[in-house]
C-alpha cells in the first residue's frame, strides 16, 4: 500500500462564500443594505418584516423583500400588501436559503433592481441551526426571538445567536400573560454575542419599532460603526 | 439538517481535487478525509459521519472513513490582552477574568484539512 496525505485546508462552503462574497460587493454597488432575518418557525419574522415593510414605504424608501419557506407562498403574499415588491424562495425541503437561489431570485426579478432600492430584507427559512452556516452576503444577520419561547432560546442555539448583527425580540405585548423575563433573555444574549444591539418590540402595537427604523436608516447611511 | 448537503460538497470536493492531481495519485482511492470543525459551525460530527456513507458510494470516497476534529472557541479577551479557548458555547467570558468576549479568533471553521490516499488502488479509467 502506498499511501500518501494530500494537504487541502479548503473551506466546505467555499462555493457559497465566494457566491456571497459576490452578492456583497453588488449590494455595497448598488446602495442597498441587505438584511437577512433568521429565527425558529413561528418567531413573527413575518410580521415583523410586514411592519418594518409597511411603515419604511410611508417613509418614502424603496424597499423589497425575499422570502423563503420549504413551500406556500402564503408569507409572499402577506408581505406584498404592503405594496412593496417581494418574491418567495420555495426550498423544496432544503432547511436554509444560500447565496446561489438569492443570486438566481434576483435575477430575473421583474421590475426590481438592487440599484433601485433603498433595503432589501431576507426573511429566511424558518430554522435556528443551519442557516448560520450560509452567507447570503448581507449586511445585518438579525436574529429575532419571541416571548413564546423562552428566555434561554439564545442559549439553546448559540451558533446562531453568536452570529447574529442585531436581535429581536418580539410580541412584547404578550410578554406578562407568558411570564417572560426580560432582563434574563437579555442577559442570555448577551452571554452569547457581547455587546449585540438588542430590540424589544410588539409588531403589533408597534412598540419599539421607532428605535428599529432608527437603527436601519443610520445602517443605511453607514452611521453605525 | 443541512449535513448531508455537507457531506455532499466534500465529496465533490475531494473527488474534483483528485482528478486533478498528476499520476499515480489521480484516480486513486481514498482511505479517509479528514475535516476542521468549529463549536459554532452548526453541524453534528454524528451527523456528518452518518451521511457520509450514502454520499461517498459510487465514488472514489467508497469505503472511506471521515475523521472530524472539532476545534473548540477562541476569543479575545481585550482587559487580558490574549487569546483565551472557551470550554464550551454557553458563555461567551474569558475563563481567566470574566470579561465578556465579542471577538471570535476560532470556532466558525468548516473545512477539509486533507485526504488521504491509496495509490495502489487505482480506479479502473476507460
Amino acid at each position: 500500500m502506498t499511501t500518501r496525505i494530500v494537504e487541502l485546508r479548503r473551506g466546505i462552503l467555499k462555493k457559497n462564500d465566494e457566491l456571497a462574497a459576490g452578492l456583497r460587493q453588488s449590494y455595497a454597488a448598488a446602495g442597498v443594505l441587505v438584511l437577512n432575518l433568521v429565527s425558529s418557525p413561528g418567531a413573527g419574522k413575518t410580521a415583523f418584516l410586514e411592519w418594518t415593510l409597511r411603515e419604511l414605504k410611508a417613509r418614502g424608501s424603496r424597499v423589497a423583500a425575499l422570502v423563503g419557506d420549504l413551500e406556500t407562498d402564503n408569507d409572499a403574499r402577506r408581505l406584498a400588501a404592503s405594496g412593496a415588491p417581494v418574491r418567495q424562495i420555495n426550498t423544496h425541503g432544503i432547511c436554509h436559503l444560500d447565496a446561489e437561489m438569492i443570486g438566481k431570485h434576483l435575477d430575473g426579478w421583474e421590475g426590481v433592481a438592487l440599484s433601485g432600492l433603498d433595503y432589501l430584507f431576507i426573511e429566511n427559512v424558518g430554522n435556528l441551526v443551519c442557516p448560520s452556516s450560509y452567507d447570503l452576503g448581507e449586511k445585518i444577520r438579525v436574529a429575532l426571538l419571541s416571548v413564546t419561547e423562552g428566555e434561554d432560546k439564545p442559549l439553546k442555539y448559540p451558533t446562531m445567536f453568536n452570529s447574529a448583527d442585531a436581535a429581536v425580540i418580539t410580541k412584547m405585548d404578550i410578554a406578562e400573560p407568558c411570564d417572560f423575563d426580560l432582563d434574563l433573555a437579555l442577559k442570555n444574549i448577551n452571554e452569547i454575542r457581547p455587546g449585540i444591539r438588542i430590540f424589544e418590540t410588539s409588531a403589533k402595537t408597534g412598540a419599539g419599532m421607532g428605535e428599529w427604523l432608527a437603527y436601519l436608516a443610520a445602517e443605511r447611511a453607514g452611521r453605525n460603526g | 439538517m443541512h449535513e448531508l448537503s455537507i457531506v455532499t460538497s466534500i465529496v465533490e470536493t475531494v473527488t474534483e481535487t483528485l482528478a486533478g492531481l498528476p499520476e499515480p495519485s489521480r484516480g486513486a482511492r481514498v482511505l479517509e478525509v479528514r475535516l476542521r470543525v468549529g463549536a459554532l459551525a452548526s453541524v453534528v460530527p454524528d451527523s456528518l459521519t452518518f451521511c457520509y456513507d450514502i454520499a461517498a458510494e459510487g465514488t472514489p470516497l467508497e469505503g472511506s472513513r471521515l475523521v472530524v476534529n472539532v476545534l473548540p472557541v477562541v476569543v479575545h479577551c481585550e482587559r487580558c490582552a490574549e487569546d483565551a479557548t472557551l470550554d464550551g458555547v454557553q458563555s461567551f467570558r474569558c475563563p481567566r477574568c470574566g470579561e465578556l468576549c465579542g471577538e471570535i479568533r476560532q470556532g466558525r471553521e468548516l473545512e477539509i484539512e486533507s485526504f488521504e490516499i491509496d495509490e495502489d488502488k487505482v480506479e479502473e479509467r476507460a
